[in-house]
C-alpha cells in the first residue's frame, strides 16, 4: 500500500482530489472509453468533492466521460429525504459538475426486489468495464461502505443490517432520534471493491485512528473489513496527522519519508485544458 | 445529446450564477424551469436522467419571486375606477408594472356608484401574466361600505351601509363578485359580521379599512374571517394606549388560533412615518404586506389628474386631493417601496422581498404557486441588483422585461 500522510483535513482532501484529477485526465476518457469511479459518502470525502468541483469550474477537469458507482444507500428511506445518499451526492457533487445523469449510478434502497437491485448493480459495474478507481472511507469500527464487522471479505453487493455503532454514529443526521435512523442498507461488498483496479481510502481525524491501526498494522480480519485491502495490489490510504495517532512511529516515519515519491503522483498536476489545445 | 426525459419533452432552462430567495434565505443555487413552473432538478436528474436545454447566466444577481401588489388604483394615466376602456387600461398598467418587478396584481376600485362596478367588474377578468403584462389575480374593492369619517379621498355621495346585512347588499352595488379577490369594509357598520362571513365563504379576502372601529369590533371582524388591514394607520383611528383600534390587531390575543392578520403598508416614506413603520414591523413582522396604493398619476409628470370621482394634484412624490392636504394615494412603485421599507426598517433583504411576494401570496391563499420559488410554483420572478433595483422580470420562466 501507499500511506500518504498530510498535515490536516484540508491538505489531505486536496491531495486526494489532485490524485483523482490526474488519474482521470491522464486516462483521457472519451465516448468510447469511460473512466469508472467508485464514490463514497459521509463527512470525510466532502473536502475532496469540493476540490473536484473547483477543478471542474476552472475547466481543468470534466466528468462528461466519467461513470460513477456509489458504494451504498439506505433501505426504505425516501430518495428525496435530505439524509439519503442520493440527496448527499446531488447536493455535494452531481449538481455542481457536468456528469450525465445516466452515468451516475446509486443503489435504489426503495426497489421492490432488493436482492435483484444488488445483482443488477454488480452487472452494471461489469458492463461499464469494472471500476478503475474506487474511493472509500473507513468507519470507526473499521468498516468499508456498510461492510460491518463480520462481513465476508469476498462479499458482493447485498443488503446489510447496520451495526449498533453505525446507527449511533448516524443518529446525529436524524435529529438524534434513534427510531428514525435506517437499520438496513444496500452496500457493495468487500469483494466488489477489491475488484477495482485501484482503491483509495480516505481517513481523517483522531476518531478513525484506531480503525486505521487495525486496518494496516494488524492482520487481515473480517472484524476490520478495510484490512482486506492489504491483499489488493494498488491501494492508497490518504490520511491526516490525527488519523495516524495509533500507528507505530516507525510506520509513520517510513511513509512520511516516501512523501517525495508520493507527491510525484500529484505534481505536475494535469489539466484537460492543456489536452484540448 | 439525445433527450431521454420521461415526463415531458418541453425545454428546460437553468438559471445559473444567481442568489435565489429560498426557505427565507438568499442561497447560491440554480433555478430550473420547465413549462412555466419551477422544476426540482434532483428529481429531474435521478427520475428522468434529464438535463437543461439551455442556461441563462444571471450575472450574480438576486433572483426573487415576482412582486404582488394587492392595492393599486391605476397608473400611467389609467384610473381603474373611471369606467372607460377598462380592458385597455388594465393592459397598459399591467404591461408597465413589469418594470417595477410586479408579476401579479389586484386592480383596485375606490368607492364608486353602482353603474361603474356593473360596467367595470365583468371586464377585469382574472388572468395569468405573460409577455403582455403582469397577471390579474382579482379585483380589490375598496369601498363603498366604509366609514364617512374616514373616507379619505373617497367620494361621500357614493358611500353605502348594509341594508340587509347580507350578500344581497353587495350584489346590488357591485353586480357580481366574480373576478373579486378582496373587499375592504368598515366592520363597525351594522350588519357587517354576516357580510364578512358570507364573503369569506365565497373565498373573498375581507379587509378592514377606512373605519373608526375600536379594537373589539376589529377583533370580532377577524373572528368572522377578516384577514387583512387596508393601509395600516391610514384612514383609521390612531393607536391609543387604552383602545388601540384596528392597529391593535397586530398584537391581539383574541384572534382565532393559527390565524395571521396581514396588514398593508404603503412604504413610500410619505403615508407613514418611518418610526411608525418600524413599530408595526417589529410588532408583527410576518404580517407585513407592501402595497403601493398607486394612483393614476403614478408614472406621470407633476400636475392635475383625476381619481374616481375626485381631482388630484401631484407635487413631487406627494398626491393630494386638489385644494386640500388630504393624501389620496401614492405614486411610488413597488420596487421603490421594497427599497424604502428595507432602509427604514433595517430589515434583511430577504424580509423586504418577502413583504412584497410571499406575504401577499399567503394573504390571498395562493402561496402554493405564487410568491415563492418552491418546486412546482409558477416561475414568476425578478432579477435584482444588490441595491434592489429591478434588472429583469420573468413570468412563467419567460423574460418579459429587461432594463
Amino acid at each position: 500500500m501507499k500511506l500518504v500522510i498530510l498535515e490536516d483535513y484540508v491538505q489531505s482532501s486536496e491531495w486526494a482530489a489532485k490524485y483523482i484529477r490526474n488519474r482521470i485526465v491522464q486516462f483521457n476518457p472519451s465516448a468510447d472509453r469511460y473512466f469508472t469511479l467508485g464514490l463514497p459518502t459521509g463527512g470525510t470525502p466532502l473536502g475532496c468533492y469540493k476540490k473536484l468541483i473547483e477543478y471542474y469550474e476552472s475547466g481543468d477537469l470534466s466528468f462528461k466521460y466519467v461513470k460513477t458507482f456509489n458504494m451504498d444507500e439506505y433501505v426504505g428511506l425516501p430518495r428525496d429525504h435530505p439524509e439519503s445518499y442520493h440527496s448527499y451526492m446531488w447536493n455535494n457533487f452531481f449538481k455542481h459538475i457536468d456528469i450525465e445523469p445516466a452515468n451516475a449510478h446509486i443503489l435504489d434502497g426503495n426497489a421492490a426486489d432488493l436482492q435483484a437491485e444488488c445483482e443488477a448493480f454488480e452487472q452494471e459495474i461489469a458492463a461499464a468495464g469494472g471500476i478503475g478507481l474506487f474511493i472509500g472511507g473507513i468507519g470507526p469500527d473499521g468498516h468499508i461502505a456498510f461492510n460491518e464487522p463480520g462481513s465476508s471479505l469476498v462479499s458482493r453487493t447485498r443488503v446489510k443490517t447496520l451495526a449498533k455503532d453505525t446507527i449511533l454514529a448516524n443518529a446525529r443526521f436524524f435529529g438524534n432520534d434513534l427510531t428514525k435512523v435506517p437499520t438496513m442498507a444496500l452496500t457493495v461488498g468487500v469483494g466488489t471493491v477489491m475488484d477495482a483496479r485501484e482503491v483509495m481510502v480516505l481517513i481523517t481525524g483522531a476518531h478513525k485512528a484506531f480503525a486505521l491501526y487495525k486496518a494496516i498494522e494488524e492482520g487481515v480480519n473480517h472484524m476490520w473489513t478495510v484490512s482486506a485491502f492489504q491483499q489488493h495490489p494498488r491501494t492508497i490510504f490518504v490520511c491526516d496527522e490525527d488519523a495516524t495517532l495509533e500507528l507505530r512511529i516507525k510506520t509513520v516515519k517510513y511513509f512520511k519519508g516516501l512523501m517525495h515519491v508520493h507527491n510525484r503522483l500529484v505534481d505536475p498536476l494535469c489539466s484537460m485544458k492543456v489536452q484540448r489545445s | 445529446m439525445p433527450s431521454n426525459k420521461s415526463v415531458s419533452e418541453e425545454p428546460i432552462t437553468q438559471f445559473v450564477n444567481c442568489r435565489i430567495l429560498k426557505d427565507h434565505q438568499l442561497q447560491r443555487e440554480d433555478l430550473w424551469v420547465r413549462e412555466g413552473k419551477i422544476l426540482n432538478p434532483e428529481k429531474l436528474f435521478f427520475d428522468e436522467e434529464g438535463y437543461a436545454d439551455h442556461q441563462v447566466d444571471c450575472e450574480s444577481k438576486i433572483l426573487a419571486p415576482g412582486f404582488i401588489d394587492v392595492q393599486i388604483n391605476g397608473g400611467y394615466g389609467v384610473d381603474f375606477s373611471q369606467g372607460c376602456d377598462v380592458r385597455g387600461g388594465v393592459a397598459l398598467v399591467s404591461k408597465r408594472l413589469l418594470e417595477h418587478g410586479v408579476t401579479s396584481f389586484c386592480p383596485t376600485l375606490v368607492t364608486s356608484p353602482p353603474h361603474i362596478y356593473h360596467k367595470v367588474l365583468p371586464e377585469m377578468e382574472v388572468h395569468d401574466g405573460g409577455a403582455e403584462g403582469a397577471g390579474v389575480l382579482g379585483v380589490h374593492l375598496e369601498g363603498p361600505f366604509i366609514s364617512r369619517e374616514k373616507r379619505g379621498a373617497h367620494p361621500e355621495h357614493c358611500l353605502r351601509s348594509f341594508q340587509q346585512g347580507s350578500l344581497t347588499d353587495l350584489l346590488e352595488v357591485y353586480g357580481s363578485l366574480d373576478n373579486v379577490s378582496i373587499v375592504t369594509l368598515a366592520p363597525e357598520l351594522p350588519g357587517s359580521p354576516t357580510v364578512i362571513q358570507e364573503l369569506v365563504k365565497m373565498g373573498v379576502t375581507v379587509s378592514l379599512g377606512h373605519s373608526v372601529a375600536d379594537l373589539s369590533q376589529a377583533e370580532q371582524a377577524v373572528q368572522q374571517g377578516a384577514t387583512f388591514i387596508t393601509h395600516l394607520f391610514n384612514a383609521m383611528l390612531p393607536f391609543h394606549h387604552r383602545d388601540p383600534g384596528i392597529v391593535g390587531l397586530l398584537t391581539s390575543d383574541q384572534l382565532p388560533p393559527n390565524c395571521t392578520v396581514f396588514y398593508g403598508m404603503i412604504a413610500d416614506g410619505i403615508h407613514t412615518n418611518p418610526a411608525a413603520l418600524r413599530i408595526a414591523h417589529r410588532a408583527h413582522p410576518s404580517g407585513l404586506v407592501l402595497v403601493t396604493d398607486a394612483i393614476t398619476a403614478m408614472g406621470l409628470p407633476p400636475g392635475h389628474h383625476t381619481l374616481g370621482q375626485q381631482h388630484i394634484q401631484i407635487d413631487g412624490l406627494h398626491a393630494y386631493v386638489a385644494g386640500t392636504n388630504t393624501l389620496c394615494g401614492s405614486i411610488a412603485t413597488m420596487d421603490m417601496c421594497v427599497r424604502h421599507f428595507r432602509k427604514a426598517s433595517g430589515c434583511s433583504v430577504e424580509a423586504a422581498l418577502e413583504a412584497a411576494s410571499l406575504h401577499p401570496a399567503q394573504l390571498l391563499g395562493i402561496s402554493q404557486h405564487k410568491g415563492t420559488l418552491d418546486y412546482g410554483s409558477d416561475a414568476d420572478f425578478v432579477l435584482l441588483d444588490d441595491s434592489l433595483h429591478v434588472k429583469a422580470t420573468y413570468i412563467g420562466g419567460e423574460e418579459v422585461w429587461r432594463k
